[in-house]
């Protein structure tokens, strides 16, 4: 553990992301299997386990000190780890308690015991570790280390450890299963590269940028470009080989049992990329209907029948066996139009290519989508662009529609955490009705370091009351925010819920009284 | 008690401790300077801390000073004054105050493990005891300094090819570290920024021993590698610090407990060594003074007074102007 614990220090405290592949490269080089394999699950935050969950060490800790000095230490620290290794009393520490064990063995010695006795267990570790060892496995046993390593980094640095090309490692990379001996097997030049079955794992999804209309249009050739509607949906991943018929969302996780209509139809061998939509006859209903089948673990009755699912596809990545990731766009789309036809009915609605000649043409068509149909914007797309994980710069745009802008007042903030642990960074924010201001939504983003700064600073100043880690604050600063999209929500007292909302500027110049009525915004509900 | 207010005025005598305006008398704990600050018309200190508001403010920074060695009772009137090393730096005094039979402490800024940089702290017993807060939070437990300064000192021998430098304020905590760095055994020379420099030479003539020290200005990157230089944390992201090859940052201070603070601040090697209680520290000093009253300032007030009441303690917040949260030395 205490190696580990060192990594995830190295990792935390180096700015330099050469310096933390390098961290990590040497460690799954001195580091045995199966260690390393846990080890490299826990940072790419694949490693969940069952038996033990952050609320139950959060219970322990509160047994050990005053429960109200461990939320003001928690709110502070703005780590739940970090918190509770340091608040574990020092003077208790008994090293002879127990052995620290290894990542494997910890994980093993949790998972393997019955629920009722893991806390005492995990009490018994505290107990013993130094404060760096208990945050090393805090942060192993409630997952989300926090260290400002991307799973596509850790990634990386298995490329480098193991010589190979970092897209053979993310091509393989879920069908492999922890504590991934084969690939380390592979990567040690001790084995073959791991067989996975395609038909029956998640790929890794391309992902596009926002256009910079200033800069891109002028360099790119209207005629290499494919454009489709931006569909306001989720991404989704269809895995299907006749027997396993999956729903996969871009993170690739699971979705398919809250999706039992749509993964119930899915016909045939294939893996295809599309968007998932709620609707009758392949008319999509607004987000916020989708919203309410998102995050249930199955479906309501009313909801298979008010709220069916479809997917508007757009991307073929494999047709039974055969990848054809590395073709162009325009040919991968030919052989989804061909499967298409052979595959009729059920859930599935080819999307749909639109015609234009120029740019030109195409902000027209933005700008139409957007007033006569309320689209979300378009997807452009090179038409020799292969199907590359992750988010390469340049064959893949996003061109949304104008934002919206409303004027609001600051009312209550909430400390962040991670990198923003310490500053108030999250923000909920009201509009008038009548004369009193009720909350419309909550933004953390669309503000500089030092705008965050001036932000902290300002909730600080200015707080008039606090409700545990939020504090309220006087009813006086107007923030522009811009968003995508309003829609009626009963969950709000509002009545209303902003798509996307973020901070595009803050006024410190304006008035509250200036800031938006309900009225005006309600006008903007689609 | 009505004779000493929240302001920490001390109405008999009509006298102020550690103000943050200019008033007619002023009786300074320490040299700090949110706590000792220019321009009173008359300061009462220990003999340690004049001569460092004289050396950052000029001889004439008050109209008359006056020195108070420590244990040595001033009976001003109705009220005695006494000083107690506090143990926070060089000169650092608690001010034990005693009226109508009643006896306050004010702390100023202390702790109460070893420094062979400042006179230990003593502890005097009180009826109403006035502590910082600085790390008054459970999630503060201070290691042991000698274990800080055995990590930097694998991290030099351990990349020789990048030099060592440390954000440290320049009274107290700079020469604090330059101690830890000599009593591990560390003797090459150690290179000052230049605002160290001053003080550095005082705590010499106060008998603390430094070794060898050197000035970093006029030297070529050639002579850091390896070497260990000593900075004002400000000084870490400016341009000064351009001139150092690779350097790896360290920060000593309390704040770097918490990783994601060190890390906030572009600290690679943060040396928890702090100059304040930690919150063992606070706890225990409030139970040993046997006062039956506390007032908590600077710092997390919330908590420590949380703490008090829960053990039946009397005890208030004192939100002090010009002490915010996280405030430097």
């Amino acid at each position: 553990m205490k190696r580990f614990a060192e990594l995830l220090e190295t990792l935390v405290l180096t700015p330099s992301r050469n310096a933390k592949i390098a961290a990590m490269a040497q460690y799954f080089q001195t580091t045995p299997d199966p260690d390393r394999g846990f080890a490299l699950a826990a940072i790419t935050r694949d490693l969940t386990l069952s038996n033990l969950k952050a609320g139950a060490l959060r219970q322990l800790a509160m047994e050990r000190v005053d429960p109200e000095l461990f939320l003001m230490s928690y709110d502070y620290v703005g780590d739940l780890a970090e918190t509770i290794s340091l608040i574990w009393p020092h003077a208790a520490r008994d090293p002879g308690a127990a052995t620290v064990p290894g990542v494997a063995a910890f994980i093993a010695g949790i998972e393997s015991r019955p629920k009722a006795d893991v806390a005492g267990h995990i009490a018994t570790l505290l107990d013993s570790a130094t404060p760096s060892e208990r945050w090393a496995m805090i942060k192993l046993a409630t997952g989300g280390l926090r260290v400002g390593v991307s799973a596509r980094l850790a990634k990386t640095a298995l490329a480098v450890y193991g010589g190979q090309d970092l897209e053979e490692i993310e091509k393989i990379w879920h069908g492999l299963e922890i504590p991934y001996t084969d690939l380390f097997a592979w990567l040690d030049g001790r084995a073959a590269t791991p067989h996975i079955q395609p038909g029956r794992t998640f790929h890794p999804m391309m992902l596009s940028n926002p256009i910079d209309e200033a800069r891109d249009f002028d360099r790119l050739d209207a005629a290499d470009y494919q454009a489709e509607w931006k569909w306001d949906g989720i991404r989704v991943q269809l895995v299907f080989d006749g027997e396993s018929r999956r729903v996969f969302s871009r993170t690739g996780d699971d979705v398919s049992a809250a999706f039992p209509d749509l993964a119930a139809t899915l016909d045939g061998h294939a893996v295809l990329d599309g968007e998932l939509l709620v609707g009758h006859d392949f008319r999509p209903l607004a987000f916020n209907s989708l919203q309410q089948r998102l995050n249930r673990k199955t479906p309501a009755k009313t909801h298979l029948r008010d709220l069916p699912a479809f997917v508007r596809v757009y991307d073929m990545l494999f047709d039974r066996d055969e990848d054809l990731r590395d073709l162009p766009l325009s040919y991968r789309r030919s052989r989804l139009e061909d499967w298409m036809r052979g595959h009729a009915g059920g859930r599935l609605d080819l999307s749909e290519i639109l015609p234009f000649e120029s740019w030109d043409d195409l902000a027209r068509l933005r700008l139409e989508g957007a007033e006569v149909h309320g689209y979300e914007g378009l997807m452009v797309k090179h038409r020799q662009s292969p199907y590359v994980a992750g988010r390469p710069k340049g064959p893949w745009f996003k061109w949304k529609r104008e934002p919206r802008m409303i004027d609001t007042v600051m009312m209550y903030a909430q400390r962040g955490h991670g990198r923003r642990s310490s500053f108030y960074s999250d923000f909920t924010f009201g509009i008038w009705r009548g004369n009193e201001i009720v909350p419309v939504g909550k933004a953390y983003s669309g503000f500089t370091d030092d705008e965050l700064r001036e932000l902290d600073k300002w909730v600080r100043a200015n707080t008039t009351n606090r409700f545990g880690p939020v504090r309220e604050v006087e009813k006086r600063l107007v923030v522009e925010l811009a968003f995508d999209s309003a829609h009626d929500s009963p969950r709000h007292k509002s009545g209303i819920a902003l798509r996307f909302p973020r901070i595009s500027r803050i006024r410190w110049d304006k008035p509250a009284n200036e800031a938006d009525t309900i009225e005006t915004v309600r006008a903007l509900v689609e | 008690m009505n004779w000493l207010n929240h302001e920490l005025y001390i109405e008999p005598i009509d006298a102020y401790i550690d103000p943050a305006r200019p008033v007619k008398r002023a009786i300074i704990t320490h040299g700090h300077a949110d706590h000792a600050r220019p321009g009173h018309d008359h300061v009462l200190a220990t003999p340690q801390t004049i001569d460092i508001m004289k050396q950052r403010y000029g001889a004439h920074c008050a109209g008359s000073f006056q020195a108070l060695e420590f244990g040595t009772a001033l009976v001003d009137g109705p009220v005695t004054i006494t000083l107690f090393p506090a143990g926070h730096i060089l000169g650092s005094a608690q001010v034990r105050l005693a009226y109508e039979g009643r006896v306050a402490v004010v702390t100023g800024d202390y702790k109460t493990h070893a420094d062979s940089t400042a006179q230990p702290f003593e502890l005097v017993s009180c009826d109403l005891f006035i502590t910082e807060a600085t790390f008054g939070l459970p999630v503060f437990q201070h290691p042991d300094p000698a274990q800080e300064i055995a990590r930097l000192l694998a991290s030099v021998a351990a990349q020789p090819e990048r030099c060592h430098v440390i954000g440290a304020y320049a009274l107290g905590k700079a020469q604090r570290v330059i101690r830890l760095i000599r009593e591990a055994g560390h003797d090459a020379p150690i290179f000052l920024h230049g605002a160290q420099e001053k003080l550095c030479a005082y705590y010499a003539s106060q008998g603390v021993e430094l070794g060898n020290l050197q000035k970093a200005l006029d030297r070529d990157k050639g002579s850091f590698p390896g070497h260990i230089i000593i900075a004002p944390p400000s000084a870490l992201r400016d341009r000064w610090s351009r001139r150092l090859p690779d350097p790896v940052v360290c920060q000593a201070s309390g704040w770097m407990t918490i990783k994601q603070r060190a890390k906030q601040s572009g600290v690679e090697l943060p040396l928890v060594i702090s100059d304040h209680a930690d919150w063992n520290e606070l706890t225990d000093t409030i139970t040993a003074t046997g006062a039956d009253t506390i007032w908590v300032t600077h710092g997390r007030e919330d908590a420590l007074v949380h703490w008090c009441r829960s053990r039946g303690l009397q005890a208030e917040p004192l939100y002090m102007q010009g002490r915010e949260e996280d405030a430097g030395e």
